[in-house]
């Protein structure tokens, strides 16, 4: 099967939904770059090219807007419940403060409030993480204050195949979608099949059986925690990784079942420590697999603090694979 | 003279592999297709079988290492050779594989052909000799005949076909009938311009080549039908009706034990690999249409009787999906032990002396 980066399988998601339904349009900040002006049009495909080459395909469908992501949202969500199935490119997770009432209070109430008879079909596509000295404003991971959101579905890809897969269905979805994107992947590179497929919500997927050890990983931690199972391998410990995909609906059967199997569990999560994934899902396999925990459940998360500008101190904050190894250990070898 | 024993490919995306355990002792002798080693790679387990004849001289790459494909993991030669002579080249091997020094390993190279506004996607393995055309079965696709491809295409051209609305090729089956799917097999022959083939079937793609044969006799040279759909009544319908209805590898997974003898074979990945393939647009329409295809009293064993080649009966005693009791109209049937459904899996040296009884 070809390879192809998380960017291409994004632009191919799009593109096959576009041509598949059109009701489906995208907008965003210069994700038509330059229509209107002078000077090439479609010169960005976004500010990293995930959505380059659409816009000629689709005339009319992929627009440009004002750097006023209140506006956009806001407009995004209006003609959703208006019929037409918006994907809206909100360029950094970290600016979704300014449009807080359209997600949080509007499209995320509708179908509730509307007693179940609005659809809101929006995807809010956004970049998120660590990773790019793009400091402290652009490199937070915020999908746990849109899990915390009820009427909201989150995805978090961990890979070129979930970015595909995950996005067809989110565009199906007949509610508001926040699908983050890791900026640290768009370069990364995996098989994906060329027809359109859908990966369906709160389906954890099973990366590596194990026996000694679960880690749960979300997004980009995902790849973070195979290279430390790979060095656990070698010292004889064998991690069960699951990849939750969604963590909003959240595959609980899959974790704990997981964590039945092996009596220790790892979170790592990318986002801030207080009221993350790591602390949810803690609580989750503390309440309902308690009397399989074999050792205390360990976090591997950044520090509390923001993201620091300065390289040494980013490589620093970022959860890394000797993190989760020295967990992963730390479990292990525990002893009531 | 020194052989080596390579780590084979595969599979198209198999990169590497992992010596799960030596079958053989250094000592052993051994003679083409004996089981060496059991390997493990990131898709599938697997045998590896003996390329030649002789003594197995040295054991280069041990239980528990990793190694790239084309890797040397043994040396046979024979009891003659001399210690000295054997030393010296396990220590070159040795040496290339710590250097990550591997000898090239030709994959099958892939290809798509245009047939009746539908296109194929094949693979192809040999370069000279007669042509042996795959033919996999419900829901499979071409990689199902990794351990087999690979045997066949010394000295024979060997493709593996997807068939319509399977692997890679176009998700549309039309009526689903018999007819269609032994039409596209006989288009995919005119795409390729081949004249004649052997045609190797296993399951529905059992009872399509039957029928390809039937339809067009000039154009195959020899039939091998591994537990083949169409012949005998009884069908594990509950099988058939699981597989095309699981939304979720939860629920197709024990489904598949009825595939195998060995329940070792049924990984997460093989319940993850077919769920990716269910959820390709328009494959769920693709297994609805083709399971009406197969409950429906399917009865190919007319078409066979019309048809006059080779043919070749390949069936595992363990068949939990078409139990080998079907077989029992069947002349010169090889029954296989210890193989279940996917007799090609199990025991591919069965299905690959079947083809070879009728390929020469």
């Amino acid at each position: 099967m070809r390879t192809i980066s998380y960017r291409e399988a994004i632009n191919e998601a799009l593109s096959q939904e576009m041509a598949r339904d059109e009701s489906v349009i995208v907008m965003g900040e210069d994700n038509a770059g330059g229509a209107g002006s002078p000077g090439d049009e479609d010169a960005w495909g976004g500010v990293l090219g995930v959505t380059k080459g659409l816009y000629h395909k689709f005339p009319g469908r992929v627009l440009d807007t004002p750097i006023s992501e209140s506006a956009f949202v806001g407009a995004a969500i209006g003609a959703a419940t208006a019929g037409q199935r918006p994907v809206a490119e909100l360029m950094f997770i970290d600016f979704m403060g300014v449009c807080f009432d359209q997600i949080f209070n509007q499209a995320a109430k509708f179908r509730y409030m509307f007693g179940g008879n609005a659809r809101t079909p929006v995807v809010i596509r956004t970049m998120y993480g660590a990773g790019l000295r793009a400091a402290a404003q652009h490199s937070q991971c915020l999908y746990p204050i849109f899990t915390h959101i009820p009427g909201l579905k989150v995805v978090v890809p961990s890979n070129p195949y979930e970015a595909k897969g995950l996005l067809i269905q989110s565009i199906r979805d007949d509610d508001p979608v926040i699908f983050c994107e890791h900026k640290a992947l768009y370069d990364t590179t995996g098989e994906v099949p060329e027809d359109s497929y859908t990966i369906p919500f709160g389906e954890a997927n099973v990366v590596r059986d194990g026996d000694d050890v679960t880690i749960v990983a979300i997004g980009r931690m995902v790849s973070v925690a195979q290279e430390a199972a790979r060095e656990l391998a070698a010292t004889g410990i064998e991690a069960e990784i699951i990849d939750p995909r969604t963590t909003s609906p959240l595959d609980t059967e899959t974790i704990l079942e997981s964590v039945e199997g092996t009596g220790r569990l790892v979170i790592v999560d990318e986002a801030s420590p207080r009221c993350n994934l790591a602390t949810d899902i803690s609580a989750l396999v503390a309440k309902e697999a308690f009397g399989s925990l074999l050792a205390p459940i360990e976090m591997v998360t950044p520090p509390h603090t923001p993201v620091p500008f300065s390289d040494a101190l980013e490589d620093l904050y970022i959860p890394d694979a000797q993190k989760v190894l020295n967990a992963a250990k730390a479990v292990v070898e525990y002893k009531r | 003279m020194i052989q080596r024993v390579m780590m084979p490919k595969w599979g198209l995306s198999m990169e590497r592999g992992r010596i799960t355990d030596w079958l053989v002792s250094e000592g052993d002798e051994v003679v083409t297709g004996d089981d060496l080693a059991d390997i493990d790679t990131d898709k599938i387990n697997g045998t590896l079988e003996c390329p030649g004849d002789g003594v197995l001289r040295r054991v280069i790459a041990v239980a528990g290492e990793e190694v790239p494909v084309g890797g040397t993991l043994a040396l046979i030669a024979a009891a003659s050779v001399p210690e000295a002579d054997v030393d010296a080249a396990a220590a070159e091997a040795r040496a290339e594989l710590e250097a990550g020094i591997v000898a090239e390993v030709a994959g099958p190279v892939t290809g798509v052909a245009e047939v009746d506004g539908r296109s194929l996607s094949y693979a192809t393995l040999g370069s000279e000799g007669e042509v042996v055309v795959l033919v996999h079965g419900y829901g499979g696709d071409k990689n199902s005949w990794l351990f087999v491809q690979e045997p066949l295409s010394e000295g024979r051209i060997v493709h593996a076909l997807d068939l319509p609305g399977h692997g890679e090729s176009t998700k549309d089956v039309g009526d689903g009938s018999l007819d269609t799917l032994a039409a596209s097999v006989i288009g995919f022959l005119d795409a390729l311009g081949i004249s004649r083939a052997h045609l190797v079937g296993h399951s529905l793609g059992g009872a399509v080549v039957t029928a390809a044969a039937a339809r067009a006799p000039g154009r195959v040279a020899s039939l091998t039908l591994v537990a083949p759909a169409g012949f005998g009544t009884q069908v594990n319908a509950g099988y058939l009706r699981g597989f095309a209805h699981a939304t979720s590898r939860r629920e197709l997974k024990p489904h598949l034990a009825a595939l195998f003898a060995s329940p070792d074979l049924v990984t997460r990945q093989l319940a993850d690999d077919l769920m990716k393939y269910k959820r390709l647009d328009g494959v769920d329409k693709v297994l609805t249409t083709l399971l009406d295809t197969l409950l429906d009293g399917l009865d190919v064993a007319p078409l066979l009787s019309t048809v006059d080649v080779p043919v070749a009966v390949v069936w595992g005693r363990e068949d939990a999906v078409l139990p080998a009791a079907n077989a029992s109209a069947l002349q010169e049937v090889r029954y296989v032990g210890g193989a279940g459904h996917m007799v090609h899996l199990e025991s591919p040296s069965s299905v690959v002396d079947a083809v070879a009884s009728v390929t020469g």
